[in-house]
């Protein structure tokens, strides 16, 4: 398949990288130039420097044409707006968006969006493991 | 009426001055702590304090009761999503929005957040309007509505050049409201005739500009 990925940062250059070794093609967004440098020299696909905001970039990066979308930018309500963009102008099959902000994920996933959210994943985990030890303890004791 | 502005600079601050002159209720949210410092000192508790685009902060806001929300920051993504929180999630029937770049307008309308206001574009409509380049010029959308005000320059020898309105059969869903001749504006009544140089202002539903322009500004 082919995927656009906005946002070249730790998660965004990750998901890009991981999916091109899974043999799919993949270009990548990002404002800034040198977040270049984080898809590594041996990248494959095009790195695409502008504002996702902007349909010209989001056309050069072939939105038309992706199966797939990832809103990963640093900006959740970016990552918002752009994802609902790819899926209602360009009708992309699969977008993804990550949302730092567990309420807001919450209300656009009712809405048809398929959120990620680091901040809920993070409660969570936290909240198992404390959990786990407390069980652990209290059998101890 | 019960207001929620969100957004505390200049815009956010005066609409909020205003709407507080015509006696209704205001909150003004603003995120950035030395713009809301200045803003508390004038609105007091009218001001507060939070990132309008979290929901929790337009909870607290009373975003639940408002009867319009205002969302006027300095970034369309997050005034997009301001209305889209207030609309879907608040169940706020008004939502203003501003436009801050004309090139993001297409995404307001995309996704719904609806009327909008863009500086820069009635910048140029005005600057169209005293300096025309074109014959045609929008003046106003009133998008949710369908409609669209504009004036068009009257052409010498046009079908229009001569008419009098009531001669003139006009294409469907537009209407001459009123004529501007030597910077003096008149509503139309059916018996006044158009003369070259007039500007004709015209409301009309989207998409009849051609038909327009084929009537007042074709030889």
């Amino acid at each position: 398949m082919f995927v656009v990925v906005v946002g070249c940062g730790r998660v965004g250059a990750q998901v890009a990288r991981g999916l091109v070794g899974d043999g799919h093609d993949v270009n990548v967004i990002d404002q800034n130039a040198e977040a270049l440098q984080r898809l590594g020299g041996d990248f494959p696909g095009e790195f695409i420097q502008g504002v996702a905001l902007e349909t010209t970039v989001l056309e050069a990066a072939g939105i038309e044409r992706a199966d797939a979308f990832v809103a990963a930018t640093n900006g959740d309500n970016t990552n918002l707006v752009i994802a609902q963009i790819a899926r209602d102008r360009y009708q992309v099959q699969c977008v993804i968006v990550r949302v730092l902000d567990p309420a807001r994920a919450r209300f656009y996933e009712e809405r048809g969006l398929v959120t990620v959210c680091p901040t809920r994943t993070a409660i969570d985990r936290m909240s198992e493991a404390l959990r786990a030890f407390a069980t652990a303890d209290g059998e101890d004791a | 009426m019960y207001a929620v502005i969100v957004g505390g600079g200049k815009v956010g601050a005066n609409v909020g001055r205003a709407l507080l002159r015509m006696g209704h209720e205001v909150s003004i949210v603003e995120a950035r702590p030395s713009r809301f410092a200045t803003l508390e000192s004038e609105f007091e508790h009218i001001a507060r304090y939070g990132d309008g685009t979290e929901i929790f902060v337009l909870e607290a806001a009373g975003m639940a009761r408002a009867d319009v929300c205002i969302a006027v920051t300095g970034d369309d993504e997050d005034n997009i999503i301001i209305g889209q929180v207030a609309r879907d999630h608040f169940g706020v029937e008004n939502v203003v929005a501003r436009v801050n770049d004309p090139r993001n307008q297409e995404h307001f309308d995309l996704l719904g957040v609806a009327p909008t206001v863009c500086a820069t574009e009635s910048i140029l409509s005005l600057i169209e309007h005293e300096v025309p380049q074109h014959s045609l010029v929008h003046l106003f959308s009133l998008r949710r509505e369908n409609l669209d005000i504009m004036e068009i320059g009257v052409v010498e020898e046009s079908r229009a050049d001569g008419a009098a309105l009531a001669d003139l059969t006009m294409p469907p869903g537009t209407l001459v409201i009123s004529v501007l001749r030597n910077r003096v504006g008149r509503v139309a009544a059916s018996d006044t005739v158009l003369a070259a140089g007039d500007q004709v202002v015209v409301i009309a539903e989207p998409g009849q500009e051609s038909a327009l322009m084929e009537i007042f500004a074709s030889e």
